[in-house]
């Protein structure tokens, strides 16, 4: 083996090492099915009688967060379910703010669609009978990206519809903090 | 009751304080309402007793004010559920609560009207008119008048049908219910229907000026305020904005959304009715407060109604009628060219149609109207209305909207942002029969709060960074002011304590649509938060904070 062709296969190592770190999506054509059902029990809580229990991530997770196809696709079902009308942009209104680095009940993906499912009780529906797994999912993925989460090849540079606010690729990331807020 | 009077005067004829002597005027006592959203009602004073009706959970107190101090009589919780706080489009406000024959009657935000016995605050009776499931709420005061409670429902943009009804006083069993879309006979429109324009007669128009079925969850709702006429035995309303925003999903005049219904108490048959905008563009709801007077016109004496509309003009119209005598902006407007007196119709400023997938720039006024709900003042000694009032102009991008019952229906992508001169509100002294401003103050803030003013010659106002002003009633000057502790949209009040003297009194809390980005601690990077008003008030943050607290001033013995 030549030098020349050692070094060639050295370059085409750190390219093939180079794109794998670029971590875009991971497409899962002929993946292993998960269950169709959004998680249960994922606890906003943040403290544990007795010692610490450790929260596992729903392996669904990592099919949604940072995913461009499901955060596309979350950007039109937010607008088209109206979540839109009460969180803004991700300003909030009638709704809390999602763009911030508050969460009530948890930022995490998971946390996030265990709220869509289920609902929360100041006002938040419960919209487990009107959307599919599949789309609480990627409603929560989206959501994920107004604070900034995922990285910034995986969201949109431009809304799927009209929108006074500043392009996905410029929302800076937040540090997620749980919070027990008392007044609410 | 919170308009002071059934004509909604907000003139109290209380004088011991004065222009001379009202820099004196000191605090008195203060109360915590343990509340931290936007706080629209009135104090209400009857018998020695002070009522505070807060926004949700919409706690009823009483205070004693014969004891030092004005302790806490009794407190009545009517836990409302929680659910009705997402439901609430604009703050989970409650606008007033009302006095007649011993008890006091209010509306919950999830939809339910209670009366409570004056003296021992326990419940007399409670009615559940409103549905959460259908996105209704109810924040408005109930008016009480020929033995009827008046009640209408809030959620014109989350694609409601828009109603008022009258409950019986003494059972709370419902006497009638109009809605304000639909046909006739739900609209309660029959032989005694009489509206003075031809845009407004016909067969049903409630169904027809609608694409089919829209009209089902077409808005139209009554979140604000009614006034009564006890000779005529007549009650007057605005109603609210059609649904949704978007006004392509909705083509036709979208009858009977912003405009104002006459109907008889007894009966809630539809006397006459006038649209101050068809086809709503803007959100520009006509539920503001209507004045009634009798005034000179063309030599002759009338009894008229004024209202300054959220389009923007200050309205004189005949109340046996309602005809249009006068309609004059009384601050920049250019979404309309005017109203054409022949006709009774509003001229629409085509420049400024939205259209789905376009953003229409620089319409006024916003949204929120030249002037939102918050009440004026009349006072019979000066002939001025004294109006609080917005100067906010808007993006609007419009776009479709989807139906899904008990979330938003709007369609509309909004940024609002200060009108000409930079100031984003204004109080301005409107003379209504020559139809011009007499003086004008411009505030920084929008003028969210109601305006009271005294036979003593003082009007008194708020601004939304918590200054408590009291200014000249004949020429605007400033003659006194007092910094509260959280910005101020509450309506201020004057009262003869049972010792005699005269007192002031207001609730200062921040939140509303205006001061939803404090009271909902929204985050003001996104200018569409809180249907684009956000934009318009990115810096009330650092202006003030939330809380309810209530402020009694009187002068020094």
């Amino acid at each position: 083996m030549s030098s020349r062709f050692r070094a060639s296969l050295l370059i085409l190592g750190a390219a093939t090492w180079a794109l794998s770190a670029c971590d875009r999506e991971e497409r899962h054509s002929r993946s292993k099915p998960i269950a169709e059902t959004v998680p249960a029990g994922q606890s906003p809580d943040t403290i544990w009688p007795g010692g610490t229990i450790p929260q596992t991530l729903d392996p669904r997770a990592k099919l949604y967060d940072n995913n461009a196809p499901a955060i596309a696709e979350g950007q039109f079902l937010y607008t088209q379910m109206n979540c839109v009308g009460c969180h803004s942009h991700g300003g909030g209104g009638m709704g809390p703010a999602l763009m911030d680095d508050e969460w009530r009940y948890g930022g995490r993906i998971d946390q996030i669609a265990t709220s869509i499912a289920e609902g929360r009780p100041n006002g938040m529906p419960s919209w487990r009978s009107k959307l599919t797994d599949d789309q609480i999912w990627k409603i929560a993925a989206y959501v994920r990206s107004l604070s900034g989460q995922p990285s910034k090849d995986a969201v949109s540079s431009r809304a799927e519809s009209m929108s006074a606010g500043t392009p996905q690729t410029l929302t800076p990331h937040e540090r997620l903090h749980n919070s027990d807020t008392a007044d609410q | 009751m919170p308009s002071k009077d059934y004509a909604a005067t907000r003139f109290s004829g209380l004088n011991q304080i004065t222009p001379a002597n009202v820099s004196k005027l000191a605090l008195s006592f203060t109360f915590s309402t343990a509340t931290t959203h936007g706080y629209e009602a009135p104090p209400l004073v009857v018998n020695g007793t002070m009522y505070l009706i807060t926004p949700f959970p919409n706690y009823l107190y009483a205070l004693d004010l014969t004891k030092p101090g004005a302790p806490t009589k009794w407190v009545f919780k009517p836990k409302p559920v929680a659910a009705s706080q997402g439901i609430a489009c604009c703050d989970t406000v409650n606008r007033g609560a009302v006095y007649d024959n011993g008890r006091i009657f209010f509306n919950t935000l999830d939809g339910q009207t209670i009366a409570v016995d004056a003296n021992s605050g326990q419940q007399v009776w409670r009615t559940q008119l409103g549905n959460i499931q259908l996105g209704e709420t109810i924040t408005m005061a109930p008016l009480v008048a020929g033995g009827k409670v008046l009640v209408g429902n809030s959620g014109g943009e989350m694609g409601v049908r828009g109603w008022v009804t009258a409950l019986d006083e003494g059972s709370g069993k419902i006497a009638w219910k109009a809605f304000n879309t639909g046909p006739d006979k739900d609209v309660l429109i029959g032989s005694r229907f009489k509206p003075f324009y031809s845009m407004d007669q016909g067969k049903d128009l409630g169904v027809k000026s609608w694409p089919s079925e829209a009209w089902k969850i077409g808005g139209g709702t009554v979140w604000g305020w009614l006034s009564y006429d006890p000779e005529m035995k007549l009650i007057y309303y605005g109603v609210g904005n059609p649904g949704p925003w978007n006004p392509d999903q909705r083509p036709g005049d979208n009858k009977w959304t912003t405009g104002v219904f006459a109907r008889d108490v007894s009966t809630g048959e539809a006397v006459w009715f006038y649209q101050t905008t068809p086809h709503d563009l803007f959100d520009h709801d006509d539920i503001n407060e209507i004045i009634l007077a009798d005034m000179p016109w063309q030599g002759q004496r009338r009894p008229v109604m004024f209202r300054p509309a959220r389009a923007g003009f200050f309205y004189v119209q005949d109340r046996r009628t309602g005809q249009v005598l006068s309609a004059a902006p009384f601050g920049y407007v250019n979404g309309y060219k005017g109203v054409d007196l022949k006709s009774g119709r509003i001229v629409p400023n085509h420049d400024k149609d939205p259209k789905v997938g376009r953003v229409v720039r620089d319409i006024c006024p916003a949204a929120p109207g030249l002037k939102d709900w918050n009440p004026s003042a009349f006072s019979p000694l000066t002939g001025l209305v004294y109006i609080p009032h917005n100067n906010l102009c808007m993006d609007f991008g419009a776009m479709q909207a989807n139906y899904i019952s008990g979330t938003p229906y709007v369609g509309a992508d909004v940024k609002m942002y200060a009108g000409p001169g930079g100031n984003r509100g204004a109080f301005t002294a409107w003379d209504p029969i020559h139809q011009k401003k007499i003086w004008e103050i411009p505030e920084d803030l929008p003028v969210w709060s109601p305006a009271l003013v005294t036979a003593g010659g003082i009007v008194f106002y708020g601004t939304m960074d918590g200054w408590f002003k009291a200014v000249d009633a004949r020429n605007g000057k400033l003659l006194w002011q007092f910094k509260a502790g959280s910005g101020i949209i509450g309506q201020p009040i004057s009262y003869r304590g049972p010792d005699g003297r005269q007192y002031i009194a207001v609730v200062a809390g921040v939140g509303g649509w205006s001061g939803a980005i404090v009271s909902g601690k929204m985050d003001p990077r996104d200018p569409t938060g809180a249907l684009g008003f956000a934009n318009a008030m990115k810096d009330l943050p650092q202006k003030t904070t939330a809380g309810g607290m209530l402020y009694v001033f009187t002068l020094p013995r």
